[in-house]
């Protein structure tokens, strides 16, 4: 089955890219992502200081800036993997360095 | 032909003991759980009618699951329109059709109750879908015994099907890495099954039962997890007492109640069943409730209580499950062990965090101390406040009654 992990946290720390490639709590993720042969993509998303959000209301296209929702945590990142089944998928999922001091979601693809 | 009322006994038995294995085995084989409810049912009204015919099966249960594998099949066949249904079909006409009398029927409720109280799944829809499909209560049933309307709990049971097949829920036993934290979450499901039917007079008493066949279901399927004998074990217990908890509606405090008419039986029964989980050697919590449990059922009254060692249970109770009920309960312990002093200083020590406020047992407990302490006033002040929170009315009645006594 394929799911979205949405990578998330309260962005209070935001390491850059290369702290991220060296970080070795990374590179120990992405071994396991590969060793299980999971990958289909994924990306890092900058900060919600740089989100726009777009809405259509009575044909009127409304800018607005920030995310479409104000919480404690952002989504920072995704990851769309393919697993056998939910309890892998949480498996892989508490291996993201972000589980430890943000949250993943789960998200199961509608195929 | 057999005499119907025991044919209607026989299904009726075939029901409790046989409808988690018929639904669980249909699921495994199909991976549709409303087919396989379905089919199970349609399996149980066949029953009544052929057993009347041509007698009891042997085993009945080999019967009904054969039976409602033959439903599964015509349903399939006659409504399969999508590769998914063909697939369920094929897999089905591929397994051997009739058991062979000599082999066992390999027992696929382990599965089934694992995938129940996956934790992906909200705490409730647990508690009904393990009714449901493992004990074979009604929708309507289980939305009585917990307070809501019919089509509210069907919508919740719908909802828990349909994000097992859609999220990718395994059916399976899960393996050993993550079977003492998802056996932790189908004890507390049956724990839940149990409480929700022994704190009620008649109408829901069902459940306290269903909890414990179902606790007994899972010992037999797991014989070497210590805490499902331990929960097996504190519920018999407790059972063992729950008649002589009110007297006329009015809430009788272990003291008070009258020994001679627990379950004698049961409470025997809960004891060897704790000394076969302690002797596998891995305490956790149940184990530590259940001995707990019997250090009361076994003392031969009131006054001969070990209550240093039920003080010395809740402490390690605290260190498995820390909560602030744990510690009111040993503080009762304490003050029943070292003096009653010792035990006021650890409530007040509680009332002041403001962990329990608004919990009724706090003034309660503490009003009963001051009273065995011969300090009435502040007793009477504690009972009051008790009065005001107490949930059930054989607890307000009970607390009245001290009230006026003071």
């Amino acid at each position: 089955m394929k799911y979205v992990f949405l990578i998330c946290d309260d962005e209070t720390v935001s390491p850059s890219m290369e702290e991220i490639a060296a970080d070795p709590a990374f590179h120990a993720y992405d071994a396991e992502v590969q060793r299980r042969g999971a990958s289909l993509g994924g990306a890092r998303l900058r900060p919600v200081a740089n989100a726009t959000t777009v809405r259509v209301r009575d044909d009127e296209t409304l800018v607005s800036d920030g995310p479409f929702a104000e919480t404690k945590d952002f989504i920072g990142g995704i990851d769309i993997v393919e697993c056998a089944d939910l309890d892998e998928a949480i498996a892989l999922a508490a291996r993201h360095p972000y589980a430890r001091r943000g949250c993943v979601e789960v998200r199961p693809v509608w195929e | 032909m057999t005499a119907p009322d025991e044919v209607r006994a026989a299904v009726a038995a075939a029901y409790r003991d046989e409808w988690g294995q018929v639904v669980a085995t249909l699921i495994g084989l199909t991976g549709d759980w409303d087919l396989a409810e379905d089919c199970a049912q349609d399996a149980f009204a066949a029953a009544l009618a052929t057993w009347a015919r041509d007698g009891v099966p042997a085993r009945p249960g080999a019967w009904l699951t054969t039976t409602a594998r033959h439903r599964a099949t015509d349903r399939l066949r006659r409504d399969a329109t999508g590769a998914a249904k063909l697939r369920q079909l094929a897999v089905l006409e591929r397994a051997p059709l009739e058991w062979d009398d000599r082999a066992e029927i390999p027992d696929e409720r382990l599965r089934l109750i694992f995938t129940c109280c996956h934790p992906a799944l909200p705490f409730p829809a647990r508690v009904a879908l393990t009714l449901r499909t493992l004990a074979g209560l009604t929708t309507g049933e289980i939305a009585k015994a917990f307070l809501t309307s019919e089509p509210t709990m069907a919508q919740r049971l719908v909802r828990a099907k349909r994000k097992i097949v859609e999220a990718g829920i395994p059916y399976r036993v899960p393996p050993a890495e993550l079977l003492p934290q998802r056996l932790s979450a189908v004890l507390a499901v049956l724990y839940l099954v149990f409480n929700q039917g022994y704190d009620e007079e008649d109408g829901h008493r069902a459940l306290a039962a269903e909890g414990i066949h179902l606790a007994r279901t899972l010992v037999r399927l797991l014989p070497a997890e210590p805490e499902a004998r331990g929960l097996l074990a504190l519920m018999l217990l407790l059972e063992a007492r729950r008649a002589q908890r009110t007297d006329d509606g009015v809430l009788v405090t272990l003291e008070d109640q009258d020994r001679s008419q627990w379950d004698h039986a049961l409470i025997a029964e809960g004891v060897a069943t704790l000394d076969e989980a302690l002797a596998l050697r891995r305490s956790g919590p149940y184990q530590v409730q259940a001995a707990i449990a019997a250090c009361h059922a076994t003392a031969r009254d009131a006054a001969a209580t070990d209550w240093p060692q039920i003080a010395a249970l809740y402490t390690q109770l605290a260190r498995f499950a820390p909560s602030p009920v744990v510690d009111l309960n040993r503080a009762v312990a304490v003050a029943m062990a070292e003096g009653i002093s010792a035990g006021l200083a650890l409530v007040d020590d509680l009332a002041e965090s403001g962990t329990l406020d608004g919990y009724h047992l706090l003034p309660a407990t503490r009003a009963d101390l001051l009273r065995r302490d011969g300090r009435f006033a502040e007793a009477a002040t504690c009972y009051e406040e008790a009065l005001r929170l107490a949930p059930t009315e054989a607890e307000r009645r009970y607390l009245l009654r001290r009230l006026s006594e003071l």
